[in-house]
Order: structure tokens, then sequence, then C-alpha cells
């Protein structure tokens, strides 16, 4: 037997080291989001325009949210994401763990009729480490075709057993099923986080809960609510508002949201820190938070752009050519009937009430 | 070997080298993706040194400290100036998200402080930091602060046995509402005994038909076992709930046939149900394949000798077929069950609220909640259980008598 390593394979492994280094070495970033029906609207609103614009190459991955990976790679200081699509309370983490390189929002493009970023951002849009992307909600809808007469109009509407019986679907997490909670308990939109600041308001939250508990079918991923929907396992869902529209408009599906009390997130651009591709990532950060590209991003799906100046440009669906504004959460119907979900409020107590939900889950 | 001729080492010697070499690339495999793993791991789950290298000085001095009390101004003063180090440093999310499992409420409340203490460059500290915040004046923070401080822990494992450390220093049961990771444990191993045991009553004759067949039709059986083996897992998973959910093929059918009512659908998916249903096929090819194997080394001339020699069908089996697949139940069984306690997709997708597992709550800790510690700690006591399990069953069946085939 001979144990020295032959030429040949000795020579391809020599050609596959170099071309996966000439590959690194080229202008290319990687730039991780959601996925599904939003990860192709920043595709092809942003993603290509941007190649086509600057030369510099994007690689698309596609995760389920949370910091572990972003964690991982720096912790090891081998980073492979350069750009990421977080959570909001994801983002402020990474941030103080270190994880992510601040954002100067002077680097950030103006809007288009000159005002500076920083004004032109929402209010709470902007933080250290991240740029604002766009406004998602979570709100409930229902299958039209499932409650015939008179139909739900408000989250009490959602715990009502009586007027609309049958399944409902909701995220298997604490957030936002404890807000709903408790505003279908009569809690005011604004006091929600002040109740739950008390043992008694989580208590109240809890109870409310239990009231619907064995009629509840519990979701993971944000897929499944229009699917439960579409085939009559639930007749109403809680679900991200992009979601239902899509099989809304491009399935054609009869189901409604009903806005009240839809809790209102941001989406936020973050570079991860020590990357090597620096320049490009920033570069990339400060295409797709302008106005133009959030409002592209609108136009295929619908999220509302976290810039002032966003909106106006959205005007229409891009296949469909319907107005957006009536789908969007920021729009100013919309918008008044909101509650802004309090990424701090969970960051603190995440870890407690997941632990409650649970174990009131597995009673 | 010519070449050994020449040199005046031992053949053995070289023997013995090459056989080195050879199964060198497996104890490195197995040492980097196994062993090396496993070991930083359960580290993790009893040593944590973050807290203690972000605020040494603070820790030192709250050695002093009685516990009931404020703290001296000495031990604000430390704490005031190793919370703007750490914030400057971005070290401080670590140790917030760290205090904030002991005492929920304290990652906002440590990073505000940052925030706040930037502009404040003298003393009194005691004073400044209980206006930015009342925590601090709070006994609680302290304690907190002074447990993740220390570097070697046991407080993750008291963690996952749902117990925890009152200031006393004594052990006792958490709040009952947010007790949750005995019990998983516990359904966790009774899911994973009612599916091993529904493996081996579905894969028994299944098995033994294979074994027993003519070779054509055996390997045609044999694909049929494989086919959904070599199918996706998410694929399987997933036709499981097109098929059993409410408004589904088999309650379609069980309407259509009058068996229940149209209201009175049965919710046979996002329960325990759907989670044992879909388990049990998912692993049900890794206790036929062990079963065939053994089985069909049994010579069907023993079965014909004792019905020869007057044994019912029942007898012949139960004293001469069942003794002799022993092995195979054994190799099956085992793997199933160890299988069965680490899935996490299938019950994540149709487990609904009562089909979680244990390992579940792992995927959780690794993914969201980042307290790895604290997932290290309930995968520590996952090993030790198996650990445990796997010694009764081997003085139970005897791992020897086990065949893979």
């Amino acid at each position: 037997m001979n144990y020295r390593f032959s030429p040949f394979f000795t020579t391809i492994l020599a050609i596959l080291f170099v071309v996966s280094c000439g590959t690194e070495s080229s202008r290319s970033i990687t730039a991780v989001s959601w996925g599904g029906s939003y990860g192709r609207a920043v595709n092809e609103g942003v993603n290509i325009p941007f190649m086509e614009e600057t030369g510099i190459n994007i690689q698309v991955e596609d995760y389920n949210g949370g910091l572990a990976q972003i964690r991982a790679q720096v912790e090891i200081g081998e980073i492979h994401w350069d750009v990421v699509d977080l959570e909001m309370a994801e983002a402020v983490r990474g941030c103080d763990e270190g994880l992510l390189e601040p954002i100067d929002v002077a680097s950030l493009p103006d809007g288009p009729d000159g005002t500076p970023a920083a004004e032109d951002f929402v209010e709470g849009a902007m933080t250290e480490c991240g740029a604002g992307s766009v406004f998602f909600s979570t709100v409930y809808a229902y299958n039209e075709e499932s409650i015939p007469g008179t139909k739900p109009g408000t989250i009490a509407d959602f715990f009502d057993l009586e007027t609309f019986p049958g399944r409902r679907g909701m995220r298997r997490v604490p957030q936002v099923n404890l807000e709903f909670a408790l505003i279908a308990d009569g809690v005011p939109r604004d006091q929600v986080y002040a109740a739950l600041d008390t043992p008694e308001g989580i208590d109240r939250a809890f109870a409310k809960l239990e009231t619907i508990r064995d009629e509840v079918v519990w979701w993971e991923a944000g897929a499944q609510p229009p699917q439960m929907l579409a085939d009559g396992e639930v007749v109403m869902s809680t679900a991200y508002n992009g979601r239902i529209f899509n099989a809304q408009v491009l399935e054609d599906q009869p189901f409604v949201i009903v806005w009240d009390g839809q809790l209102m997130g941001i989406g936020q651009f973050v570079v991860v820190a020590g990357t090597p591709r620096l320049e490009e990532a920033m570069e990339y950060l400060a295409f797709v938070t302008s106005a133009k590209s959030m409002a592209e991003i609108g136009r295929r799906i619908s999220y509302s752009p976290a810039r002032r100046s966003g909106m106006p440009l959205v005007s229409t669906h891009i296949e469909k050519g319907i107005d957006m504004e009536p789908h969007m959460p920021g729009s100013p119907a919309n918008a008044a009937q909101a509650l802004r979900f309090d990424w701090e409020w969970w960051a603190d107590h995440q870890d407690e009430m997941n632990e409650r939900f649970s174990a009131w889950l597995a009673r | 070997m010519a070449g050994s001729l020449r040199f005046p080492v031992d053949p053995h010697r070289r023997t013995q080298l090459r056989a080195l070499a050879l199964v060198a690339p497996l104890v490195i495999y197995i040492g980097v993706t196994f062993i090396a793993p496993l070991g930083t791991m359960l580290t993790r789950s009893v040593y944590d040194p973050v807290v203690a290298d972000v605020l040494p000085e603070t820790l030192e001095l709250l050695e002093h400290w009685d516990g009931r009390t404020l703290p001296s101004e000495a031990v604000f003063a430390a704490a005031a100036a190793e919370i703007k180090r750490a914030a400057a440093a971005r070290s401080l999310g670590q140790v917030a998200g760290r205090v904030n499992r002991v005492q929920g409420g304290l990652r906002s409340a440590v990073t505000r402080t940052a925030r706040e203490l930037r502009d404040i460059e003298v003393g009194p500290w005691r004073e400044s930091m209980t206006a930015i915040d009342s925590v601090w004046a709070d006994p609680a923070t302290w304690y907190a602060i002074q447990v993740t401080g220390e570097r070697f822990t046991a407080r993750h494992y008291a963690n996952a046995l749902d117990l925890q450390r009152l200031p006393d220093g004594s052990l006792a049961p958490q709040p009952v509402e947010r007790r949750i990771y005995l019990k998983l444990f516990w359904r966790t191993l009774l899911v994973s005994t009612v599916i091993t045991l529904l493996c081996l009553i579905l894969g028994y004759p299944i098995a033994h038909l294979i074994a027993r067949s003519p070779a054509g039709r055996a390997n045609w059986l044999l694909i049929l076992v494989l086919v959904p083996f070599w199918t996706s897992l998410l694929v399987r998973t997933t036709s499981w709930i097109v098929l059993l959910q409410t408004q589904g093929v088999l309650n379609d059918l069980l309407v259509a046939i009058g068996l229940v009512s149209d209201d009175g659908r049965v919710a046979m998916v996002y329960n325990m149900t759907g989670t044992i249903v879909a388990m049990t096929h998912v692993l049900l090819p890794f206790m036929v394949l062990p079963l065939y194997s053994v089985m069909r080394g049994i010579p069907p001339t023993y079965m014909d000798a004792a019905a020869s020699l007057g044994a019912t069908p029942v007898q012949a089996f139960l004293r001469v077929y069942w003794p002799q697949s022993l092995p195979g139940v054994g190799a099956g069984a085992l793997l199933v069950f160890i299988l069965a306690i680490g899935f996490y997709i299938t019950p994540a997708l149709v487990g609904g609220s009562d089909g979680q597992l244990i390992s579940n709550m792992i995927a959780y800790h690794m993914q969201t909640s980042l307290n790895w510690g604290l997932a290290a700690a309930l995968g520590g006591v996952l090993l030790v259980g198996v650990i445990v399990l796997y010694v009764v069953y081997e003085r139970l069946v005897g791992v020897e008598r086990m065949g893979l085939g």
C-alpha cells in the first residue's frame, strides 16, 4: 500500500483551496433574512438592484431569528454573516453584548426631500447598532367562510367562544398572547405593559388565556396560520399581517384582518461585529435602509417603511396594482388601533414568562 | 512487502502503526465532532466566568456584605466604575443578561444605569445609582450579582431540576408556576417508552414477515421500510399533519362513514397523540432493521422442530423464537429509545401544547434565550439519565447479546 498523497489529489485540493480563497476576496457579502415571502420581497426589491448598481455580490441566507449563530460566529472569530435582519429586542441585546457594529445614523442616506436620516426615521426605529427596516404587525385574521353571520371586529371577539365558536391559532410563545389577553380583558391599550409589570396583571393575562386554552391550536412558523385558516383547522388565528396579506392578494383567500389591538414591531438591519467586509456591509446597509428600498419592500409585502418619507413612495402593489395603504400596519387608520410592542419589557421578562408559559401549557 | 526488509523494524510494530494510522481519522473525527463539543457544553453547565471577569472588584467587596442591608458606598463605587468600563468595552450586555436570569427586570436596569452613569464623574455613588433605578436599593439585586459572579456554579443544574437557591444558601423548589423541567423530563421518558413499545409491537411482525419471505419479496418489503427512512423527516412529519388534522384525510373518512359527526371531528394532531403517531412512524425503521437482521439468522426449521415435538404455535414462539430474537429486540429498543429521547423537530411541529419534550426546551435555550449554561445543564441531566438507563438495561438485557446485524 502506498500512503503518499497522489500528485493528482494534491493538485485537486490545491485548486479547490485557491478557488475558495478567490471567491472570498471578490466583493461579496452575506445578507441574512427571514426567507419566505418577506425574504423574496427584500431580494427582488433591494438585493437585485443593489447588485446591479454596485457590483457587490449578495449571498442570501435564511434563518429563523435569534442571536445564537451571530454569537457563535463572533466568539469563534469566523464571521460568515455580514448584514442580518433582526428583531428589535435581539438587535439591542446583541449591541449590548458587543456582537454588532455601532451604526452612525448620519452615514445613512437622507430622505428624498433632503430630510436628514435622523429625522426621517420614525421614532424608535434607530438603535445604537440597528437601522430600522419595516414595521410588521401581529394581528389576528379570520376566514370569512368559516364565520357566517356576525363577523369579529375586536381583540375581545377573539376570546369570545360563545359568539364565535371554533378553534383559534396562536403562536406558541408568551409574547403577544399576554398583551392580547389583557386587551381582551378590558385593559386599555396604553396600560397593557404597566399591568404586566405587576404580578396581578400577569395572573390576569394567564387567567384570560385559560378561558380559550382548550380551543387553541399553537403554531410555530409564520407560514402556518394562513395554512390553518385555509384548511379550516382554525376559524381565526393570530398571524403576521404580511403573511395574511399575501394569502389574500396572491392566493385569493377569503381572509380578513382585524386591526384592533395590532401589535407593531420594527425590524432592524444590523452589521455583525468584526466582519472583514465592513465597507461593503455598510454600503448595503445604507442602500437597504433608504426610503426607496423600504418602499420597494412595501410594494411587495404589506410591511410599512420605517422612514416617514418611505410611505408615500409605496403607492400600489407591484403585481396586482392595488392600493397598499389599507393593508399597511403604519397607515393612519390602522396605526390608530395599534400597540407598540415593548421589546424592553420582554428582554427583561422573557425567561420567566417563557418558563411560566411552558409550565402553563404543559399542565 | 519488500520495503520492510530494508529496515530493522519489528514487522508487528509496523502493522500496529498502520492499523493506528487507519483508525486515526475516525478517532480525530470523533474527538472533534463528539468529545470536544460534549466537553465544552458540559463545562459551560458548571463554569461561567463572564460576570466574575467583568465585575471583579465589586464581587470581592461583596464578600464582606451581610446579605440583608444595603452594601457600603465602596461597593457602589466599585460597581459604578466597573459598569462604566464594561459598557465602554461592550461586555455589559452579557452581565446584564446573566443577572436578569436570577432576578427578572435587571437587564434593562443595568443597561440604563450604564447609560446614565456616563455623565456622572464623582460620587456619592450610592445616591446616584439608587436615583437612576430603585433596584440598586434592593438587596436582591446585589444577591443576584453575587450569585452570577461565581465562576464555578451549580445554579444551572439547580434550575434544570426546578430548584432555586435562596439567599441563605439552601435549595428550595421553584414557585409552582415556573416548575417545568422535571415535568418535561418525565414526559420525555414516558413518551420515549411508549414509542419504543409501539415500534416493537408494529415492527416485530413486519421484521418477521420480511425475514421469512423469499428473497425477491423480502427485497420489496425492505424497500417499503426503507423508502420512508430515506424521505426527509420534515416531509414525513408534515404528511402526518395533512392526514391527521381535524379537516384532514382521516377525519374526512371517519365523517364520511358516519363514525363521527362533522362537529365532533377528533383532534389527532397538535397534541400528544400527534407526537406519538409521527415519532413512531419516523423511528419504526430503526426497530425493523436490527430485528430483521437477527431474525434472518434464526433457521425456520427450529420452529418446525418445536412443532414436531408437540409445541403449540404460541409455545414454540415463546420458548424457541422469541428468545432467539431477543438480541434484535434489545438493539432495536435501545436505538429507538435513545433517538426518541433527543427528538425535537417532530414534537415542535405536531406537538401542540402538551406534546413538547425536553429537547424543545434545550433548543429554546440554545437558540432563543441564549442561556447556554442552562441548555448544557439540561443536556447534562439528560445524558446522566440515559447513561443510568443504559446501565440498568445492560444489567437486564445484556449489551453483549445485542445484535445490530
